[in-house]
């Protein structure tokens, strides 16, 4: 088989790996079943290979490292959808899919299918590291200063069933980037890791203690430059300091970021220097052969552009407005001048944000066969990407999307939402949040509107737990328990990346049509009040919250 | 009570050890055996370690996972060649995992499956990282 494009090629160890992974979980099922081993104990066993107990039936989690599918992939998952859930999945935030109705008895004969197409649900939930996740422009935007996800596979194998950190305080989650923008929001995760290149081999910048939920905090710096060679053994040592220390008689104080908050970053940096300085670090070295034999296992896209793929590009953005405009919103710049990375929205109009059913992943896989060498990314605000798209055949693409229905044109504007699942699934939630999002993408579904209105993310959670993001959006809405009723509170001017700030919450909580009708009056006196080209964003950091919760409790 | 044997290592039996606390090691210096807690900093054996053949670590629930810390650390940190011991709340599907930080040994009850441990042990032919066990 030919080696996939952006990503680690499996060798025989990895299937065979798989096999003895997905015979142990059957033993397990087999064992709780017997009453060997009971609920308590076999829940994190299952945790541990994504398998949730939700509000209606079963849920499995799906891994997808840093994010890359290949088709042959996407079509096992299509495959998945259709045979043992109810034709569609459902992509999150973290990079992975969800299906959301299946019987505990399927679960090992899933994985084995997944096993198929080299994939599993590995440590997408439990108290251990949990899926990488990376750029999703990784390999192909024009700004990256190097490609994170050879680092990311390393970082996947590293964490595998790793013998000391599997039982850690509670959930790790690692994000890497190559790109100065932080597109994987580094400072949200209890370890955050930004790449670059120096004469002397990667550098890595990193991050810990950050992280959303009820306690949202912005991660700080641990290190600024840690050199290639040396990124295993930090990462080891940050994680043994956080294994033992890291607080394990409260769930809702257990992550690392309570720990760093607690001790400060100067103690914990110094606990892990001391750790590092115990350590034999020839022991832990990350050799530039390991690096070299992992990064030839990766594909790199055979890029051919034809010379006049600008003048072709116009040309069709002038016949076809419409196009023009998904041209706009929809592409991002390659570092090929022939070539354009385009985003797919999973954000229909109307629909829920990241479903997916299992036709749209099977056209998707043929897109991305015709179209971005068979190479799919999955995003963090729940679209996919195709990184690597000729200009002139953007326009053949986009047609393709629109026989799907996947031809939104609202990538990082109003319509482009991130929204958790609610209480129409989770077992944690205080409040829906799909028919919210739903009603939003509907009330704000015109493109030339949205246009208009400019770069808006609008984050939805149905708890505290904010797996919607609902802190980082620029509009942020939490849905919260009153007296037994579903509301929502309003939040303003959250962001991720380079600039993570956490969103100020508007005032008290109002019901699901109070709160649409409130921020569409929040989008019109920003449409009505703003300075020339002043983004959302931008005038709620001039001019603070007080204007819009002015006009957003007007009526209430 | 039993013991599996994870490192197939010579190892103190089960009637034989008698352990002290990290409190007590420093009263009596003829003891061979210590035990410590999750929360107890193995560099605090440190002093006693040339006496010390026997260290047993313990699992309150088997989800917290501070033992394999200390275990590693003990191999690592202070080349302590010795038995190490679990007890407490684990599980046989945890059984790799503690041998490869470095466990010698774990108590059973007398009516614990030893062949589920065994399976267990076996499971995996292939691993992602190094173990600190030979
Ligand atoms: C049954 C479904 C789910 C359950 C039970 C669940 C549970 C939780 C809990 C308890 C937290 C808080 C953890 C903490 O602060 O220590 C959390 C955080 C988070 N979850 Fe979920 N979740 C679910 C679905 C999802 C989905 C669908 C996504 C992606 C769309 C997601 C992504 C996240 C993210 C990104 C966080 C961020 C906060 C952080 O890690 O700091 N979760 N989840
Ligand atoms: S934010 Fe709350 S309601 Fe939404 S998925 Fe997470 S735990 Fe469930």
């Amino acid at each position: 088989m030919k080696q996939p494009v952006g990503h680690y090629a499996y060798e025989s160890r990895d299937r065979e790996f798989l096999q003895e992974r997905i015979a142990e979980f059957e033993d397990q099922v087999k064992r709780r079943l017997s009453g060997a081993l009971s609920e308590e104990e076999f829940k994190p066993l299952r945790l541990m290979n994504g398998i949730y107990l939700q509000v209606h039936a079963y849920m499995l989690r799906v891994a997808i490292p840093y994010g890359i599918l290949d088709s042959r992939q996407l079509r096992k998952l299509a495959h998945v959808a259709q045979r043992y859930d109810r034709g569609y999945g459902h992509f999150t935030t973290r990079q992975n899919i969800q299906f959301n109705w299946i019987a505990l008895e399927d679960a090992p004969a899933i994985l084995r299918d997944l096993a198929e197409a080299d994939m599993h649900a590995i440590q997408t939930s439990g108290n251990c590291i949990r899926n990488i996740t990376s750029d999703e422009y990784a390999g192909a935007a024009r700004d990256e200063l190097m490609d994170p996800r050879v680092h990311a596979e390393i970082l996947r194998q590293w964490s595998t069933l790793h013998p000391e950190f599997t039982f850690l305080p509670r959930k790790f989650k690692i994000a890497i980037s190559g790109s100065p923008e932080d597109r994987v929001a580094a400072r949200f995760h209890d370890i955050g890791l930004l790449a670059r290149p120096s004469e002397n081999g990667p550098l890595f910048r990193v991050f810990v203690g950050g992280g959303l939920g009820r306690t949202p905090v912005v991660g700080q710096e641990l290190f600024d430059s840690v050199p290639e060679a040396e990124l295993l053994a930090t990462l080891e040592a940050t994680l043994r300091v956080y294994n033992a220390y890291g607080r394990r008689d409260n769930l809702y104080r257990a992550r690392i970021k309570i720990l760093v908050q607690t001790i400060g970053i100067e103690p914990f940096r110094e606990a892990v220097k001391a750790e590092l300085a115990k350590m034999d670090l020839s022991h832990y070295r990350l050799t530039p052969e390991r690096v070299a034999a992992i990064r030839a296992r990766f594909a790199a896209p055979e890029l051919h552009a034809v010379d006049d793929a600008d003048a072709v590009l116009a040309q069709h953005q002038k016949e076809d407005p419409d196009f023009a405009r998904w041209v706009q919103s929809n592409t991002h710049p390659h570092f090929d001048e022939g070539y354009s990375i385009a985003t797919v929205s999973l954000k229909t109009p109307g629909d829920i944000p990241g479903d997916v059913t299992a036709e749209q992943m099977d056209g998707l896989a043929d897109i991305a066969e015709r179209f971005a060498f068979s190479e799919l990314r999955v995003t963090h605000l729940q679209n996919i990407v195709l990184g690597h798209v000729r200009k002139d055949q953007l326009y053949a693409l986009w047609q393709g999307l629109k026989e799907l229905n996947l031809a939104a044109p609202n990538i990082g504007l109003a319509g482009d939402i991130v929204s958790c699942p609610g209480l129409d699934y989770c077992t944690l939630a205080n409040a829906r949040s799909l028919p919210l999002a739903r009603k939003l993408g509907a009330r704000f579904g015109d493109a030339r509107l949205q246009e208009e209105i400019g770069a808006l993310s609008i984050n939805i959670s149905g708890c505290i737990n904010a797996c919607g993001h609902h802190h980082a959006g620029h509009i942020g809405i939490l849905g919260v328990d009153k007296r037994g009723s579903e509301f929502y509170q309003i939040l303003l001017g959250g962001q991720a990346g380079d600039h993570a700030s956490i969103g100020a919450i508007l005032g008290p909580a109002l019901s699901e049509d109070d709160a649409v009708a409130a921020i569409a009056r929040i989008i019109d006196h920003y449409l009505a009040h703003r300075n020339e080209q002043e983004s959302f964003l931008e005038m709620v950091t001039r001019l603070g919250k007080a204007p819009f919760k002015e006009v957003a409790y007007e009526t209430v | 009570m039993k013991l599996f044997n994870l490192s197939q290592q010579h190892i103190i039996p089960a009637e034989e050890a008698d352990p002290v606390s990290l409190a007590e090691l420093k009263e009596h210096p003829e003891a061979y055996a210590v035990a410590l807690e999750p929360d107890e900093s193995v560099e605090a054996l440190r002093p006693f370690l040339a006496q010390i053949t026997l260290v047993v670590l313990h699992f309150p629930i088997f989800r917290d996972g501070r033992a394999f810390t200390q275990a590693r650390s003990l191999r690592e940190y202070e080349d302590y060649k010795e038995e190490i011991r679990v007890t407490g709340h684990v599980l046989p599907d945890q059984a790799a995992f503690l041998r490869r930080c470095g466990v010698d040994t774990v108590v059973l009850s007398d009516d614990d499956d030893q062949t589920e441990w065994e399976a267990q042990l076996k499971r995996f032919t292939i691993t992602y990282q190094q173990s600190i066990a030979s």
